[in-house]
């Protein structure tokens, strides 16, 4: 009885009905494109640090997890592969630079990356084949990159980086193309670790005391290994360094915090605004059905036909309204270039969806309360 | 002829802040099988308050209410809500009808209620329908009806679930001489029909020439009681 009323008051008022999806529909399109934003920036952010084997990241002690401001020297990398519990460690440096691009068009901007080879730290490899030395004039370069600048494997690439206020430019020969690895939204081009330490951006190059460094070491443990004791034992055998799990790295990274709190917060506010919508619209509905209701109770319907009606139509214009919403995003989705950073990540849409499809019955509480409160004798415009 | 309705000395009182306010005071009468009542009095007599009591809407504050033979006191909520879906069938003032669902399906609507929606239920509805000359308007919806029209719809649905009881609140407040008289004459005629035990609240003393029986209210007491025709015909031209 109830879903039947609900589904026949749609269906003769469907115009008014399908208005008001479009509607959750718009708000739907909308909670999905900042989820899909959200996990684009997070991507273009974190995707190397987050790609990376292993399970925890060494710093320099007090520099609150910064990758960039922390350094670490080559002595205190062996001291830290002597701990029992590591299965391997590798030294990871960042920095940037440019990939010139001949015919005088705009570079294009790289994390460049030394890695040392064999190590954790280096990515995942598609084409050709990852770096196998310490030094040389070599690179592997991101495939997004890679694909943007039309490179083969065995090309040579130019890069520009800065060395004593001064433009330095190097070339190198891609020996490999990596999966997508981006960090701090660049492409990254992974070089070894001793050339990254060479031709790196730095404001006293080659000075002759200068001792190796890293800006991180990335720890990959035996398998089994408590990694919070590990990470203790770090802190312990090594001086002036700490540990941090790779969520905490991630969450480190110049911006990437206050991003996604802010791009969250505007997600949590779309569903609130939802929320209101429709709740406002149903309670709308229901004050001009007042009359009706006391009738249907009077004749003996319950509360729970009258709620279960209720409910229904919500669930059902919810419903409908998300589908509409999620057809309009794929559409949306299909149109937008390539260079804006949305990726629809499965279990952020599916989270979102189902935050959706709850707002409705949520909204439509108020409403529920209502419809069983009206009492069956306003039928006959008596009041108890 | 055992009565279906039997109201012994009924009163409600209304609670209106430190005031109290009887609205329906030592009320007794009977209503049989077949019989048709009009319960008439000015605004404020309590007339719709008595109507809300029979019809399980309201409990008395003294006095009982049987139906059937069954008092209605002992009653909880729920039961009353399933007492009033199968014995009472009920025509109101006005929203009578829901706005979104055909002629038939308004008709059908306490088969559906009560469950009973099947080959028999529907061609009473059918039957109903066409008894009250409504068979070219079954898909229709209220609004394309005239008033007349909706209040025939209403009294279908009130009798298609085959009650004991059917009440009808100012059912002709809203319409003209001419539908007022065509409402309430098939409304007399199915309770007669049928052997329903029938009540009509009305302000308009001319619907009284097709009722039985006249209970004639006051300040929440029975001013009087007319029960054979010429005493009614007598108070409806008295007027």
């Amino acid at each position: 009885m109830a879903l039947f009323l609900s589904v026949k008051e749609i269906w003769r008022n469907r115009n008014r009905f399908f208005l008001f999806s479009l509607v959750i529909a718009l708000i739907t399109t909308l909670v999905l494109f900042i989820a899909a934003l959200a996990e684009g920036l997070a991507t273009a952010n974190k995707e190397y640090i987050s790609k990376i084997d292993a399970e925890l990241f060494v710093f320099q002690k007090n520099v609150s997890f910064s990758a960039s401001a922390s350094q670490i020297q080559r002595s205190i990398v062996n001291n830290i592969r002597r701990t029992p519990g590591i299965e391997s460690i590798g030294s990871v440096g960042f920095g940037g630079a440019d990939i010139v691009i001949p015919g005088g068009q705009k570079p294009l901007p790289v994390s460049l990356i030394g890695i040392e080879a064999g190590m954790p730290g280096n990515p995942a490899i598609i084409t050709g084949k990852p770096l196998t030395t310490t030094y040389a004039m070599e690179g592997v370069l991101d495939r997004r990159a890679a694909e943007k600048l039309k490179l083969k494997v065995g090309d040579r690439i130019t890069i520009k980086t800065i060395q004593a206020a001064k433009d330095k430019f190097y070339t190198l020969r891609v020996v490999g193309f990596s999966d997508s690895n981006q960090y701090l939204f660049r492409p990254s081009l992974f070089i070894p670790y001793r050339t990254w330490d060479e031709i790196r951006s730095q404001p006293d190059p080659g000075r002759p005391d200068r001792e190796l460094v890293s800006n991180i070491v990335a720890v990959k443990a035996t398998l089994g290994t408590d990694l919070k004791q590990l990470a203790s034992q770090i802190q312990v055998n090594v001086t002036d360094v700490e540990v941090a799990d790779k969520k905490t790295t991630i969450e480190a990274i110049p911006g990437y915090s206050a991003q996604q709190s802010t791009l969250n917060t505007q997600q949590i506010f779309t569903l609130l605004i939802g929320v209101l919508v429709i709740g406002g619209f149903f309670q709308i509905q229901m004050l001009q059905k007042v009359p009706l209701i006391g009738v249907l109770k009077a004749i003996g319907a319950t509360n729970s036909t009258v709620a279960l009606a209720v409910v229904s139509q919500i669930v059902i214009i919810t419903t409908f309204g998300v589908m509409l919403g999620s057809l309009v995003t794929i559409g949306l989705a299909l149109g937008i270039p390539s260079g804006v950073p949305i990726i629809f990540n499965g279990e952020k849409v599916i989270t979102s969806l189902l935050a959706l499809l709850a707002i409705g019955p949520l909204g439509g509480l108020v409403t529920v309360r209502l419809a069983v409160s009206v009492e069956p004798l306003m039928a006959l415009g008596l009041s108890s | 002829m055992e009565p279906v309705i039997q109201a012994n000395s009924v009163s409600t009182v209304y609670q209106s802040g430190s005031l109290s306010v009887k609205a329906v005071d030592q009320i007794s009468f009977d209503v049989k099988p077949g019989e048709f009542v009009a319960l008439v009095g000015p605004s404020g007599s309590g007339k719709t308050t008595m109507l809300a009591m029979l019809a399980a809407l309201l409990s008395p504050t003294e006095g009982d209410v049987l139906i059937d033979g069954v008092d209605l006191s002992g009653f909880k909520d729920n039961e009353r809500v399933k007492f009033r879906r199968e014995k009472i069938g009920f025509t109101f003032q006005a929203n009578n009808l829901v706005p979104y669902l055909n002629i038939q399906e308004n008709v059908e609507m306490m088969l559906r209620l009560n469950n009973k929606l099947d080959n028999a239920g529907k061609e009473r509805a059918n039957e109903l329908i066409t008894r009250l000359g409504l068979e070219n308007r079954k898909r229709n919806l209220p609004n394309q009806l005239s008033g007349g029209e909706k209040q025939r719809v209403a009294i279908a649905r009130s009798l298609v679930h085959n009650p004991s009881v059917v009440l009808a609140d100012e059912p002709t407040a809203n319409l003209d001489s001419e539908r007022a008289y065509q409402v309430v004459k098939i409304f007399s005629d199915l309770i007669h029909e049928q052997d329903k035990a029938g009540i009509i609240v009305t302000h308009d003393l001319r619907m009284c020439i097709y009722v039985d029986k006249v209970v004639q209210m006051r300040d929440g007491k029975i001013e009087n009681i007319l029960a054979n025709r010429k005493e009614i015909d007598n108070f409806i031209a008295c007027g």
